[in-house]
């Protein structure tokens, strides 16, 4: 309990030394606002304008969530199919790389054209950037079985099926975990880079990476930093949310999933 | 005559081309006996466990379980491995519980057998943990208990206390033996301890290597109920040298 406290109290002080050393240095070389608005002037951009901050902030989670949860029921069905025969693999398994390898910034202008903007084509972002890792690391942990484990459900006579899902399902978690914590780092990101191509249906209305271009071509640089704290804080939501549901599913019986020992 | 427990009838293994791992073994293994398997590596041990539970098919020749294939015979047969091979994700009750799961055993059924099967290993006070929070003999006495859930007649058992400490492997012996002489199964134990063969068997198979071949066939003529005192006995030591000597001879061939 002491040491939390101690290592909460240092955060607490390192942050507030920086925004003390950022607006220092905002006054002693005299940076003009629009170039880099002191702390100050964000908090006041931030809560003037706390209506469509979060509003944008809803519409991104909503987009990004969506994309999230796509990757990981199609990227684990994937990683099923995958599991099924090293003939799927060998000739699949290099066409998913190329979700991670296509620049996605090139690919925008056609999932505009094909799906149209709006909330869809923001997902569908989110999607490309978090499916790679989920089949690549699900797929891992579904083949890598410990051999005696499958004799031991030959020897009981089971089914195809129970060896999928009572053996190789449940083994695989952990690395489907690991999947997806590194999808959950990065799932904003797809977001914002939908959002400044295909973010709003409506003039006016769009998530962050939308409300961002748009301060920017405003010259709102408090505003714009506003939220560029929102989109770091809803990255962070993520991560945490899904180190969080990884404890709760295995802390019982797996090692990596453990807190940290009591002394 | 009555049908053997286990028969090998001129069995040769061999993966792919490559050279025989066993070659031509011809035995015979009767209800009720508790057979070791002693031999140095590469004399096929484990492969004749294999063969017996049916997870590798004989090259030539035939491997018969009660007058079944040994895959028809899985029913009667149960395998403990050389790891403990316990799902990390069940509790010590769910692991012991999986074979009957597999078979689609009522609920109520299935709880009734796994709480007799912990009491009978000692394991009821660990039920509800999970394997990572278990000793070494505690995990081989999990993987024993759920083995027994199915009611095996046939035990195949691959080295399985190898990994644990000498006394730890002698209690687990003592179990062993008192459990056999409960149940009556046919045993069929592989070990690399002469020690541990001759206290548990009515029989030790000797094999010797390149290519795996039965080269003694040995009558263990302990009397029983065998206990922690047997090793003690003139007759026990006088067999382990026996035995040990054959051993030997095998392996300088």
């Amino acid at each position: 309990m002491k040491r939390h406290a101690m290592t909460l109290g240092s955060a607490a002080v390192l942050f507030v030394a920086l925004l003390l050393l950022w607006a220092g240095a905002i006054r002693v070389f005299d940076i003009q606002k629009f170039m880099l608005p002191g702390p100050k002037a964000v908090y006041q951009a931030a809560m003037e304008r706390m209506p469509s901050l979060l509003t944008s902030l809803a519409i991104t989670a909503e987009a990004a969530t969506g994309g999230l949860v796509a990757a990981i029921v199609i990227g684990v069905l994937i990683a099923l199919v995958f599991a099924q025969s090293r003939w799927a693999r060998t000739m699949f398994y290099p066409y998913t790389i190329l979700f991670q390898t296509v620049p996605i910034v090139a690919i925008a202008p056609l999932i505009l054209m094909w799906v149209g903007p709006g909330t869809f084509a923001v997902g569908l972002f989110a999607f490309i950037i978090c499916v790679s890792p989920i089949i690549a690391n699900t797929t891992q942990g579904l083949v890598s079985v410990d051999r005696g484990l499958v004799d031991l459900f030959l020897m009981n006579n089971a089914t195809a099926a129970q060896i999928l899902f009572r053996l190789r399902l449940p083994h695989a978690m952990p690395a489907l975990f690991t999947g997806i914590r590194i999808s959950a780092g990065v799932v904003v990101v797809g977001a914002i880079i939908g959002e400044n191509y295909a973010g709003s249906a409506r003039v006016g209305v769009g998530g962050l990476g939308y409300a961002i271009s748009y301060a920017n071509s405003q010259m709102e640089t408090d505003y714009l930093f506003a939220l560029v704290a929102a989109a770091t804080l809803l990255g962070f939501i993520f991560f945490f949310l899904v180190m969080f549901l990884e404890w709760v599913f295995l802390h019982r019986w797996h090692e990596s999933a453990r807190g940290p020992e009591v002394e | 005559m009555r049908v053997p427990a286990i028969a090998f009838e001129g069995v040769t293994k061999r993966f792919g081309q490559g050279k025989a791992i066993l070659e031509e073994l011809s035995v015979a293994i009767q209800p009720g006996e508790f057979v070791s398997v002693v031999g140095p590596s590469g004399c096929g041990k484990s492969t004749l466990l294999r063969l017996v539970s049916g997870l590798s098919p004989a090259s030539s020749g035939t491997v018969e379980v009660d007058g079944m294939t040994p895959t028809a015979a899985r029913e009667i047969t149960s395998f403990i491995f050389q790891d403990p091979t316990l799902l990390p994700w069940r509790t010590v009750r769910a692991n012991v519980a999986l074979g009957l799961e597999l078979e689609g055993v009522a609920r109520e059924r299935r709880e009734k057998t796994v709480e007799d099967l912990l009491t009978l290993v000692g394991l009821e006070h660990v039920a509800g943990s999970y394997p990572r929070q278990l000793s070494g003999g505690m995990k081989m006495r999990a993987s024993i208990a759920r083995a027994l859930a199915s009611k095996p007649r046939i035990l195949l058992l691959d080295e399985p206390f190898a990994a644990l400490d000498e006394m730890t492997r002698d209690r687990m012996n003592e179990e062993l033996i008192r459990l056999y002489q409960q149940h009556g199964w046919t045993v069929l134990f592989v070990t690399h301890s002469v020690a541990e063969a001759v206290f548990l068997s009515t029989r030790i198979l000797v094999l010797a290597p390149h290519p795996g071949r039965l080269a003694h066939d040995i009558a263990v003529e302990l009397p029983y109920p065998r206990t922690a005192e047997t090793r003690g006995s003139e007759e026990f030591d006088a067999l382990v040298a026996r035995v040990s000597r054959t051993l030997r001879e095998v392996h300088s061939v």
